[in-house]
């Protein structure tokens, strides 16, 4: 039997122990990479399970204000995909945490994808989570990237029909993405009762486990929908904590304090 | 030459394909069923065909400009008078058919991004016709410069969202048209206004567009007995030159030239010419040229002309780019800024400055050829909206 990937792992234990996986997204390079590395062993600590990592990107298309500026000061600061691969690099050192990279196809095309994959994977980059790429499309970079060892994630939306839902969680790696509504990130607060049953279903169909993100803010929605997802995806309220507090000393502690939040909504039943 | 493009998954080559969310995936596989019914529909298409003629105002002339000829003193030179359409330029062609498509398929809410707002105001008019609600999405730099046709939208009906991020230009209110579609994809159709985004626009905007092509090909035909040596167009996101070239596609005989802006001039680094001079890269839900850096992030486009300030272009140029059927150059906002003055004194027509750069590689290309050759020129757009801009270049104050 293969070894256990980490992403593998991680979901594992969390069933075993009947919790929901915590997975936040942040910018890499908001607002600036040394910073971002503090950042995910910060989110490491406080008890994140997994991180998205996002890739900054100048034109990005399915995100809201929030992450749209993040992107723009992670740009700003000089930020490239060779960088957040040092980056991974770097923090790989001390932890095993699973590190998704999640952004827009460009930058990886231009960066080679075969190239992507072999530097990636050597980094410890555990999966990819391309919002522009479909499964129309992915062909194009999917052996390179099974062949380094890299999880393409796949993202499945409301509008999704249900055959295709089928066919696409039944081929899935890593963790399914199911985005909870029809927009782009942070624009709304969800309704969890709104998408339990499609996720229940989701769950149903696919052979990894489910997370669920756009729109969960506060620990009190994490906890509503871990009730009934096996990953909980909190980007927006995080970044907006980065945006307020980038450069201050409290920038550490305030994230600290809400991963905990959110974690501990994750731990205990929802009444 | 046997041309079947695009292929079944909107591959123009290494080009096109469906680069998006997968929230906007179904709404795309929706409409490229409900295209391929459409188009073959004979109700369908003399439908298309009944607005075309008696709203836009089709056949738009083939002009023989006798007096710009004589003056440059080469090649004949035929204008394809799309600035004579209702509305002032060849967009409405396209969102004609769109609208079209969108009534059939029982949208109620039409969106659209616009850069000089040639294809907002047109978009906005024929959503007035059927009665649609029209959102149109602007970048600030753009209101700025095209007060008027901001102004025209709003009497049409049409909410105008002012795009901020970014750029502030075309690809920052593209950018804002798909975070709008995204949210509201149930009800609403995305009309694009040109040969890009994701499969299946750039083959439905083509089609609409090709009675350019079709037309032109016809009139030359009656006047003169045979097909142009060149074709040539202006080339922002490449929906004007696309409907001239299709119909000539698989006429060998028949070079092709699309004309980008280069701005300050190619070698400034601020130009829109991303055939000329970008690389290929994914935007917009498709593969093409584009005007980016080495880290994969676009670059700010200039132009003086703001429809054909943008940083990509069709898929299907690029395509025709690689298998060497069509050429590319680039002529520069003083290049056009002299075209469009040349063209109004010496015919009596107020280009678009987008059609001025096609007149501008008229005027190097037609004295260098023989009074037997014919060039036939698409003029894209009339001038009338570029007046404050051109007034501005010269020094005016109006």
């Amino acid at each position: 039997m293969a070894k256990m990937s980490r992403i593998e792992t991680v979901f594992t234990t969390l069933r075993k122990r009947q919790e929901t996986a915590l997975i936040p997204f942040i910018t890499a390079g908001d607002p600036n990479l040394d910073r971002t590395a503090e950042l995910i062993h910060c989110l490491a600590d406080a008890g994140a399970d997994l991180i998205e990592l996002g890739v900054p990107f100048s034109d990005p298309m399915a995100d809201g204000p929030t992450i749209q500026a993040a992107s723009e000061r992670a740009l700003d600061a000089g930020t490239t995909l060779g960088g957040v691969l040092r980056l991974v690099t770097d923090v790989r050192k001390k932890t095993q945490i699973p590190l998704i990279l999640m952004g827009y196809y460009n930058p990886v095309f231009c960066y080679g994808s075969e190239r992507f994959a072999h530097d990636a994977a050597t980094a410890g980059v555990d999966a990819l989570l391309l919002v522009d790429l479909p499964p129309e499309e992915i062909d194009e970079i999917s052996t390179m990237m099974r062949g380094a060892g890299i999880d393409l994630i796949t993202l499945l939306a409301p509008t999704t029909p249900p055959e295709r839902m089928q066919r696409l969680a039944a081929a899935a790696e890593g963790y399914l993405y199911y985005v909870s509504m029809t927009g782009v990130t942070g624009a709304q607060k969800i309704s969890p009762e709104d998408i339990r049953v499609a996720v229940e279903d989701l769950r149903g169909m696919a052979a990894v486990p489910v997370a669920v993100g756009f729109g969960i803010t506060t620990a009190e929605d994490a906890r509503a929908v871990g009730d009934f997802a096996d990953g909980v995806v909190v980007g927006s309220a995080l970044v907006k904590i980065i945006e307020e507090n980038g450069q201050s000393k409290e920038l550490l502690p305030k994230v600290a304090k809400f991963i905990v939040e959110l974690k501990h909504g994750l731990t205990t039943p929802a009444s | 030459m046997n041309y079947q493009y695009p292929d079944e998954r909107g591959h123009f080559g290494k080009y096109g394909g469906r680069y998006v969310a997968e929230t906007l995936m179904p709404a795309l596989l929706e409409l490229e069923r409900a295209y391929t019914e459409a188009s073959q529909d004979q109700e369908f298409q003399r439908e298309f065909s009944y607005y075309l003629k008696h709203y836009v105002g089709r056949p738009s002339p083939l002009y023989f400009a006798e007096r710009l000829t004589k003056e440059l003193g080469g090649a004949k030179i035929y204008l394809k008078r799309e600035d004579l359409n209702h509305t002032g330029a060849h967009k409405v062609n396209n969102t004609v058919g769109q609208v079209l498509l969108a009534r059939r398929m029982g949208k109620k809410k039409v969106i659209a991004e616009t850069g000089a707002g040639q294809h907002g105001v047109a978009t906005a008019t024929v959503a007035a016709l059927f009665g649609m609600e029209c959102e149109v999405f602007m970048g600030k730099e753009d209101i700025r410069r095209q007060a008027l046709n901001v102004f025209r939208m709003k009497l049409l009906g049409a909410k105008v969202h002012e795009v901020t991020s970014g750029t502030a230009t075309l690809k920052d209110a593209m950018n804002d048209a798909l975070r709008h579609w995204v949210t509201h994809v149930r009800d609403t159709f995305y009309v694009i206004g040109t040969v890009a985004g994701p499969h299946p626009y750039p083959l439905l905007v083509r089609d609409f567009q090709s009675v350019i092509g079709i037309e032109a090909k016809q009139q030359l035909q009656e006047a003169e007995g045979r097909l142009p040596d060149v074709a040539i167009a202006c080339i922002g996101g490449g929906s004007n030159a696309m409907g001239l070239f299709y119909p000539f596609i698989e006429d060998s005989s028949v070079k092709l030239l699309g004309v980008e802006a280069a701005g300050f001039g190619v070698g400034t680094g601020k130009h829109a010419a991303s055939i000329s001079a970008g690389s290929p890269g994914v935007l917009h839900g498709n593969k093409t040229y584009l005007l980016q850096d080495d880290d994969g992030q676009i670059q700010h486009a200039h132009s003086i002309s703001a429809g054909l300030d943008y940083p990509g272009v069709g898929p299907e140029h690029a395509h025709l780019r690689d298998i060497e059927r069509a050429e590319y150059v680039s002529i520069t906002d003083t290049e056009a800024l002299e075209a469009f003055q040349k063209l109004t004194h010496v015919e009596g027509i107020i280009p678009a400055l987008e059609s001025a750069h096609a007149i501008a590689q008229v005027i190097k290309l037609a004295p260098m050829l023989s009074s037997d050759k014919i060039l036939l020129v698409n003029l894209s757009g009339r001038g009338d909206k570029d007046i404050h801009t051109v007034a501005d270049a010269l020094g005016v104050d109006l």
